[in-house]
């Protein structure tokens, strides 16, 4: 064990006051944040953390998402470690900045609250919200616990340093956001030497006569998106040298994909965020009933580490993508991506895309157990099919 | 002939791609030289954002975020709090933006950024129109302007941002005049000892989108200050009015008449903006007496 990690706390703390210490160790400059439920405590923690002095970052308060979200681009690109919070009807406001962050090649770390998108309204964990963000440039990682947030936060920030790129790191509302669990806080030591101060080479400030954003040319425009290209290209070594160092440092390494008990697996669920905790309690019971079953949990979505995917189910006979999320028209957004990621293989697996979960409705280990006997055997269909 | 007076920096180049005759540029000019080095400027998508120029050119010599166009106000906070941060408290942050991006579009962010006394400095290029998209109706667009929106003339009044923003009790607000360098410098002078929010709406007559001649555009300027069109006055506290020139010596049918975009009027229209420029003048006016001490 490193020494480091005998000055480390264990706390109970929900999910979001996990990501707020985590928020609180990375030690940002500059937190524009405007409140949402239920991403709110975040924000709230980090004020009380400020006013009891141990959190000494410029806190703004705006009058919505979109202008938290452009005080963090210009803070940013002047040089600023830059954290911001929101959720489902937030991101969406910042939609248009958030492309806006991604070209300027601000490295800014957003933790998003995964809540539908009205209308209806409804409070409920589905991940649309920040699916439909999925083209606007942002590395994007889903967490399963409060202690994975925790861990991802401060790692996000050094992945999103080293890419020139900004990251979001989403954790499904209430079944992670609002529920308690132990969580190891490490040492303000342990997070320095692991995150370093942010130190760009070039930012807006005086003495440097540049401008940042200008009209470009169509050729720059194209270079812009070739260069940004070549930045996400780095990503997923990024997200697994910088979970390898974790581990290292705090016994609690991570990927961005993670593996359970699938390497023998005849057929293997995919998923994303808090439904991976159910799955594997589904995978111990199948495998206690001989059925070789495995979990396959995609943390880092954007970019999608394609090769990784076809690696991870080549030769796999059957796997089954549970969708808490529906994109209208098209059905659930990761079985859309898998389907992309392992065109022309011909060793796939019969691929069976669900709508679970969609609008949080409850998807209990039954449920899934239900599943895997109703699609292991069959043959698959293109569409994404509702759970039942 | 008053003599323009203010310390050139070299802040402002020329070859800059404003209209031939663009007071916008005489005015940035003045206002960047008087803001100095020690300088941030936030510009979005306006007339400026064109005259600052494009990639890989600046006709600026400070560092310039070209910023979205209806979050000015929220980007100059995210420059100055990082400025904050890194121990830099003394930088000027200056927003260069329009009155569609200050009027309409940015408005909620500037109240926010009012709201919280961000220290920053606010420039509003007022050509009362989107003229930077071929001359459409802004909120800031007078009763009965011609623009490509309101082809038969614009049916409601001006915006008057200025008592919007004085409510808002911030240090400092103030009208300036491209007929006026000296008194837009020192405003901006001002301004640049003032820690929290200060905005200066600056009129600027658009040549083309108000139908002006080449060579008048500071003329015409001259017209709107001594009809009363647009006074030249501050506030401060949002309390403290402070008239900047005391003279309304002209009708405001010398002012509309050298623009297109008046051209339709009848005399019962040109007699109905004469009252009511009348009578915001004696509102104004009345407010200055009251400010003064004794």
């Amino acid at each position: 064990m490193p020494e480091a990690q005998d000055q480390s706390n264990r706390l109970l703390l929900s999910g979001n006051h996990a990501v707020s210490w985590g928020v609180k160790l990375a030690r940002p400059d500059v937190t524009p944040v405007y409140p949402i439920t239920p991403q709110t405590p975040i924000l709230e923690k980090l004020t009380d953390f400020q006013s009891e002095g141990t959190f000494d970052a410029e806190v703004l308060t705006p009058e919505s998402e979109h202008s938290a979200m452009a005080a963090c681009i210009s803070a940013s690109l002047t040089g600023a470690r830059v954290f911001t919070a929101t959720s489902s009807q937030g991101i969406m406001l910042m939609h248009e900045l958030l492309h806006y962050a991604s070209g300027a090649r601000a490295p800014i770390v957003m933790f998003n609250v995964n809540r539908t998108v009205g209308s209806p309204w409804g409070f409920w964990p589905d991940q649309l919200d920040s699916l439909a963000q999925r083209d606007t440039g942002w590395i994007q990682i889903y967490s399963e616990t409060p202690q994975e947030s925790l861990d991802t936060v401060i790692q996000a920030f050094r992945i999103a340093e080293a890419a020139a790129l900004p990251a979001m790191v989403c954790h499904d509302a209430f079944y992670v956001s609002h529920s308690v669990e132990e969580v190891e806080v490490p040492s303000q030591d342990l997070v320095n030497n692991f995150l370093p101060a942010y130190e760009p080479e070039i930012c807006l400030d005086t003495g440097i006569g540049k401008s940042f954003g200008a009209p470009v040319d169509q050729a720059n425009w194209n270079r812009s998106r070739q260069e940004m290209a070549g930045a996400m290209a780095t990503v997923e070594d990024i997200v697994n040298s910088t979970g390898q160092q974790w581990g290292t440092v705090t016994s609690r390494g991570y990927g961005a994909l993670e593996h359970y008990r699938a390497a023998d697996a005849e057929v293997v669920i995919v998923t994303m965020g808090s439904m991976c905790g159910t799955v594997r309690e589904v995978v111990d019971t199948l495998r206690d009933d001989g059925i070789a079953a495995g979990l396959l949990k995609v943390r880092l979505f954007r970019p999608l580490p394609t090769q990784s995917l076809r690696q991870a189910l080549a030769g796999v006979p059957c796997a089954l993508v549970l969708d808490r999320n529906y994109s209208p028209g098209m059905g659930g957004v990761l079985h859309q991506e898998l389907k992309s990621a392992l065109f022309g293989m011909t060793d796939s697996p019969r691929l069976h895309g669900i709508l679970a979960g969609v609008g949080g409705v409850n998807v209990p280990p039954s449920k899934i157990r239900h599943l895997v006997s109703q699609f292991r055997e069959a043959e698959p269909s293109v569409e994404s099919v509702w759970m039942e | 002939m008053e003599e323009i007076n203010y310390p050139d920096h070299g802040q402002f180049f020329s070859g800059h791609v404003a209209c031939g005759g663009c007071v916008e540029a005489l005015s940035l000019r003045v206002i960047l030289n008087t803001v100095g080095v020690d300088a941030v400027a936030v510009v979005p998508p306006s007339c400026t954002a064109v005259i600052c120029g494009g990639y890989p050119f600046s006709s600026v010599k400070i560092p310039v975020f070209h910023s979205t166009l209806e979050s000015s106000a929220a980007s100059a906070s995210g420059v100055k709090r990082a400025l904050l941060a890194k121990g830099k408290p003394d930088t000027t942050v200056l927003c260069l933006a329009g009155d569609g991006g200050t009027y309409d579009i940015g408005l909620q962010a500037l109240s926010s950024a009012a709201e919280r006394n961000e220290d920053i400095l606010y420039i509003c290029f007022d050509n009362e129109g989107y003229m930077n998209t071929g001359g459409q109706k802004s909120s800031s667009t007078p009763l009965s302007a011609v623009t490509g929106s309101t082809p038969a003339g614009k049916t409601t009044r001006k915006k008057n941002l200025i008592e919007i923003l004085a409510a808002h009790r911030i240090p400092m607000i103030a009208t300036a005049s491209p007929s006026d360098l000296n008194d837009l410098a020192a405003k901006v002078e001002k301004a640049k000892g003032i820690r929290g929010t200060k905005v200066i709406i600056v009129l600027i007559p658009c040549l083309p989108g108000w139908g002006v001649a080449d060579n008048a555009a500071v003329q015409t300027a001259r017209l709107g200050v001594e009809t009363g069109v647009f006074p030249l006055f501050e506030v401060e506290d949002g309390v403290k009015y402070t008239m900047s020139s005391g003279k309304k010596n002209k009708p405001v049918e010398e002012y509309l008449k050298v623009q297109k975009r008046y051209r339709h009027l009848s005399d019962e229209d040109i007699a109905a903006i004469q009252a009511d420029v009348d009578e915001e003048w004696g509102r104004l006016t009345s407010r200055a007496s009251a400010s003064r001490p004794g």
